[in-house]
């Protein structure tokens, strides 16, 4: 029996020839990434078991970006950030991307990968649960507790059960009207919040190849949202260029056996699928636009690791382009350097920051921002009964702020054309 | 470690996820500062919206005023327990609350991991749905070494899984613990 590409890199990662799903084993981790929510208490609980003089297993693995509740008066998310520079100064941590310098980031996911960290065949691990979205590269990647990241701090080590792999074959090409968003919309709502848990989600096929990193991020990001451990997608020549122009660490390709086993195999013809959503509280709850389009709506969101990547707003800026927005609706780039982009890239000459501006979205810098609600003055929180349609992740009651509101989860296309429309709309009216 | 856990039952519906168990404007508070730590058992559950809190009738508060205690220390879940983000404050202010075991019938993985690696909670599985067989308040007696859950308001026993491969790390009280019984640390 072959092995999938999952069960290859943990093999490789625990020094084994050989797994099985189900197996228990003692990874050696390439990465360990933390953020300014679960560095400080990741931080207290490695001093308090490996003491004060305690070792960090590797300098250089260990990765820390602040990025959850950055622009905000909160006395104690500031002191957070706090936390972490003096931690970073104490050890001298190089791979520290500290708020109000020029090496400041922005959302971690997206972050890792444009800075280099993503590298085929590795092994990653991160306290935050979107931290699959590195899976894109060919990559294990999955989120721990601090517990276990404190245990990583001190050991460079972690047990992981092997998880059992399912399949998703996406055939054909992805339509102007669509975006990798609507793909993954599509297989939580066949697999449901919980049809991956302990399971490592791969996707395959030519409607994933022909897809730019930055949309098979939308799909490995999103696996957590069906439970499972980590999402992965080989690494190509697409993956290799991105990666030799961000890195020069060596790497392997692992690719899945032809005879590999599968728990679960879907196949999918992309030019079947519609503009979807995933309707409140669920992201699973998967419908067509078509079918609850008119919803009156109270705000639109762009941004997070999800949908806040350059690919998300040149789309949403294709609709937007010379209109005017009906309803409030916040811009926030995942990275600063997404932010960049947003005022080199252009549609007719005018550049997407500027598009944006003239529709009348507000800009916001680069951070998690209202994708998790956050403190109470986070840029685009939901409030009170509002009705949102947001390209982020997770619309569980109270995710994005209060949980008297509602929130569509949607791709960038379908939230610019509701932004147009004040109320939701499908962008197959606006191409 | 305890052998018999006595309580009253929480009951909650499928897919809780953690920013119902702790909203993430309450991540800010230090986990390790004995006042601040306390926020986290006060606003446990705080997210869960109020029909959907205390079955089977709904609407019980788990945390009294200004209280950071529950008078519930067994949740009883449905499927795809702690789901959502990682955050290992989930289990930490059910603890906070206290709360020591929770019995659902499946967990999502990090919530699971943490509550265990943590040493905060027990989360047990049942193979069969009790969140529409207990009621809120109920008296209930869970052993841990025969792995079966009473409810002494109702009378009936309910057979539950065995903890499996995460038994020894339970026995040992978290995964430092567990590892420094195996020498892989000191």
């Amino acid at each position: 029996m072959g092995m999938t590409i999952t069960e290859k890199i943990l093999s490789k990662s625990a020094g084994k020839s050989k797994v099985k799903p189900g197996e228990n084993l003692w990874l050696n981790v390439d990465v360990l990434m933390t953020h300014d929510v679960c560095g400080p208490p990741t931080i207290n609980i490695w001093k308090r078991e490996f003491g004060e003089n305690a070792k960090i297993w590797d300098k250089e693995k260990l990765v820390i970006f602040p990025d959850h509740y950055i622009f905000t008066k909160n006395p104690q998310a500031n002191r957070n950030v706090g936390i972490l520079r003096q931690f970073a100064k104490d050890y001298n941590l190089e791979n520290y991307y500290d708020v109000g310098t020029d090496r400041y980031k922005g959302v971690c996911h997206i972050a890792l990968a444009e800075e280099g960290y993503n590298i085929p065949g590795t092994v990653l691990f991160g306290t935050d649960s979107h931290t699959c979205t590195s899976g894109a590269f060919g990559m294990f990647s999955t989120g721990v507790g601090n517990t276990d990241a404190a245990f990583i701090i001190g050991t460079g080590k972690i047990w992981e059960k092997v998880p059992e792999s399912m399949k998703f074959t996406f055939t054909g090409e992805l339509p102007p009207y669509l975006t990798a968003k609507d793909l993954i919309l599509h297989v939580l709502g066949d697999i449901t919040t919980d049809g991956g848990t302990y399971r490592a989600l791969e996707f395959n096929g030519e409607g994933v190849f022909s897809l730019s990193i930055d949309e098979r991020m939308t799909l490995t990001n999103m696996v957590i949202e069906a439970g499972a451990m980590n999402g992965i997608i080989e690494a190509d020549e697409v993956t290799e260029a991105y990666v030799k122009e961000r890195s020069n660490k060596s790497y392997e390709i692992f690719k899945s056996d032809p005879d590999a086993k599968y728990v679960a195999e879907y196949k999918y013809d992309i030019s079947k699928i519609e503009p979807s959503v995933a309707k409140p509280h669920s992201p699973a709850n998967l419908d067509s636009v078509r079918d609850v389009q008119g919803t009156k709506l109270t705000k639109c969101y762009i941004g997070s690791c999800t949908g806040g990547k350059i690919s998300d707003f040149k789309a949403a800026a294709k609709i937007i382009f010379g209109n005017e927005i009906k309803v409030p609706t916040f811009i926030v780039p995942a990275s600063t350097a997404v932010a960049k982009q947003l005022g080199e890239n252009t549609i007719a000459g005018v550049s997407l920051k500027q598009i944006f501006q003239n529709a009348g979205c507000e800009i916001a810098p680069s951070s998690c921002a209202a994708c998790l609600g956050g403190p109470i003055d986070t840029v685009g929180r939901a409030i009170d009964g509002e009705t949102i349609i947001s390209t982020t992740n997770r619309n569980f009651p109270g995710r994005m702020g209060s949980k008297k509101s509602s929130v569509y989860l949607a791709s960038p296309l379908t939230v610019a054309a509701s932004a147009l429309s004040g109320a939701i709309a499908d962008p197959r009216d606006f191409l | 470690m305890e052998k018999i856990i006595k309580g009253k039952a929480f009951v909650l519906g499928d897919n809780i996820d953690t920013d119902q168990i702790i909203p993430a404007e309450y991540l800010v508070y230090s986990l390790t500062d004995p006042e601040e730590k306390k926020k986290y058992g006060h606003f446990a559950l705080s997210g869960v919206p109020l029909s959907q809190t205390g079955l089977q009738e709904g609407g019980i508060p788990f945390i009294k005023g200004e209280n950071y205690q529950s008078d519930f220390n067994i949740v009883i879940g449905g499927s795809n327990f702690g789901c959502g983000s990682s955050r290992e404050h989930a289990p930490f202010a059910l603890k906070v609350a206290g709360v020591k075991a929770i019995i659902a019938e499946s967990y999502a993985r990090i919530f699971y991991r943490n509550s265990v690696d943590g040493g905060f909670l027990l989360p047990f599985e049942t193979p069969q749905k009790l969140n529409n067989k207990i009621k809120t308040g109920d008296e209930l007696k869970l052993n841990i070494e025969s792995n079966t859950l009473k409810n002494i308001s109702s009378g009936e026993y309910f057979n539950l899984r065995s903890l499996g491969d995460i038994l020894p790390i339970v026995e040992a009280g978290d995964i430092f613990k567990y590892a420094r019984l195996k020498g892989m640390i000191v």
